[in-house]
């Protein structure tokens, strides 16, 4: 790995905090096997992507992640803790910013404290929902409702809901695909912030080989059928990451590297 | 590209303009458009008349309608007969639509919400909306009697599948990705139901509230025809047995404000609560 990395250097290994051992999935019913053997370490502060071809399990990878699913084998740890459920350590955020249009942007922040524990709660959460809010950028739009805000800015809201339960772990899934290309090369810098920000532990799905370069420290490339982990790619570009980074020689070598990766995955 | 300069003179730069062409019958501003449909319709109906193509005896004229109409707006105002036999349809109207939403909401959350429900209750629902539901009236009027009761079942009979069928869309009407977020925020069914999937289906639910409005006045008149009574139906139908022609028609025009006032209140409750939904041709329309 390079040493000449003057700021913080990717991939360090740090403490582990969410821990996938030999995770497996096998869909009995449909006799689909998902996912094949995962293994992941997500340490403290680091952010890792993974990227594959679609229909390669990523989503199901998600959805363990999350404690929405089960795996069939090997287990998953966050902070020590074995994931059984949902948890409210665990922030998600996907392709959509699926606000509710009849609450304002502050009130859709606060929605999960309000669902965890109750209205009560949810009102004293206010002062965080609006710190957070001004984190965004999004100060001026607290008593607005969502269909008043543009793709972008739903978004940042949307990232507000996850950060309001203070979780130790960001799972992501294509969280800006569905904005436009100069939005979604913007909101990744602002990502990167939030992220350092506040130390999170951030794990990002993408189809972007790109997207994946420029915020990670690790992009784990996935093969389909069964989705298992093809290789860890450490991106040791210095942090923070620019935008002006995605046209160095460096940053090229690394799309080139993954594009290889995926391209000999997809006709095995 | 040259950039043209500001000293160029009008002339000299050709302006593009794109005609498009609209034909006059669209040009015509709604009021005007409206009146005059009016206008025509009333005309062609007086022609029907002159040209005797429909016996006199069966077909007043227009002018003959407009007299009545008068007459009846009169006898209303003054709080006579027909001011009574209003307020009895329109009780007949208002329980049969407050029976219609309740029920029709309760049966749409057992089959919008519940396996069970759209298992065993959806089928038999389905079958019993393809019956024409009108020939129910007999029984309701030898179960209940000819008085008000009788017509009230029959229009929230008429009414409440609109209800059923909307209030179970609404809940259907979340997507993947709503569900997704609830369940990793750790909600409850009964948390999913309240906070997610009542509030977004409340647009069906109100489109269902819709047409229910304009069903309850109909199974309230089909009702009091063949149930009597002493509503606005019995005088419809009186006056049609008379082949007092001016009366039918002045009759039916102001029990149609009965079921445009039931209307308008629901699209008024709508734009209350479900304000961050705009839409609905209908909305449009009668605004």
């Amino acid at each position: 790995m390079s040493m000449e990395v003057a700021c913080s250097p990717a991939g360090l290994p740090g403490r582990p905090v969410y821990e996938l051992l030999g995770v497996s999935k096998t869909f009995a019913k449909r006799n689909v096997h998902a996912l094949d053997n995962i293994d992941l370490s997500l340490t403290e502060g680091g952010f890792s992507a993974i990227i594959g071809p679609s229909g390669c399990g990523k989503s199901t990878l998600l959805k363990i992640m999350a404690g929405l699913l089960s795996p069939s084998e090997g287990s998953v740890v966050l902070s020590g803790e074995p994931v059984t459920g949902p948890r409210r350590d665990i922030g998600m955020m996907f392709q959509q910013a699926t606000l509710f249009p009849w609450r304002t942007t502050i009130e859709n922040v606060v929605l999960p404290i309000e669902i965890r524990e109750g209205k009560r709660a949810a009102l004293a959460k206010y002062g965080d929902a609006k710190a957070l809010l001004e984190l965004v950028g999004l100060q001026d739009f607290e008593q607005v409702y969502p269909n008043e805000l543009s793709g972008g800015m739903a978004q940042r809201a949307a990232i507000c809901r996850m950060l309001i339960t203070e979780p130790t772990v960001l799972v992501l899934d294509e969280p800006f695909s569905a904005l436009d290309e100069l939005t979604r090369d913007f909101m990744n810098m602002e990502l990167q912030r939030i992220c350092q920000e506040r130390n999170a532990t951030t794990f990002l799905v993408t189809h972007s080989i790109p997207e994946a370069v420029i915020l990670s420290d690790v992009v784990y490339v996935m093969s389909p059928r069964p989705g298992c982990i093809a290789e860890a790619v450490p991106v040791d570009l210095p942090r923070p990451r620019t935008l002006e980074m995605m046209v160095a020689p460096r940053f090229g070598e690394f799309v080139k590297r993954i594009r290889e990766l995926l391209d000999k995955g997809a006709f095995l | 590209m040259t950039h043209p300069q500001k000293t160029v003179e009008k002339s000299a730069v050709r302006q593009t303009t794109v005609t498009e062409s609209v034909a006059w019958i669209d040009r015509i501003p709604r009021p005007v458009a409206m009146v005059l449909l009016m206008v025509i319709f009333l005309l062609l109906w007086q022609l029907v008349y002159e040209l005797r193509l429909i016996s006199p005896i069966i077909l007043s004229t227009p002018l003959e309608t407009i007299y009545d109409l008068f007459y009846v707006g009169k006898n209303i105002l003054s709080g006579d007969y027909m001011l009574v036999a209003l307020w009895v349809t329109t009780q007949e109207v208002l329980l049969g639509f407050a029976i219609a939403i309740a029920l029709g909401f309760l049966l749409g959350l057992l089959v919008g919400e519940t396996a069970f429900g759209e298992r065993a209750v959806l089928p038999y629902l389905v079958a019993i909306n393809a019956m024409p539901k009108v020939a129910f009236a007999p029984l309701f009027v030898s179960w209940l009697g000819f008085g008000i009761a009788s017509k009230v079942a029959l229009s929230s009979f008429i009414a409440i599948f609109p209800v059923i069928v909307g209030t179970a869309a609404g809940l259907h009407a979340t997507d993947e990705n709503e569900r997704m977020l609830f369940r990793t925020m750790g909600a409850t069914r009964w948390q999913t139901l309240v906070k997610l999937k009542l509030p977004t289906g409340m647009p069906h639910f109100f489109a269902g509230l819709k047409n229910a409005a304009v069903l309850v006045v109909v199974g309230a008149v089909v009702g009091e025809f063949l149930g009597g009574g002493k509503g606005f139906g019995e005088l419809i139908r009186v006056a049609a047995s008379q082949l007092n022609t001016p009366r039918v028609f002045s009759l039916i025009i102001y029990l149609s404000f009965l079921g445009l006032a039931t209307f308008w209140a629901v699209i008024w409750l709508q734009h209350k609560l479900v304000f961050w939904h705009k839409e609905t041709v209908a909305e449009q329309t009668f605004e």
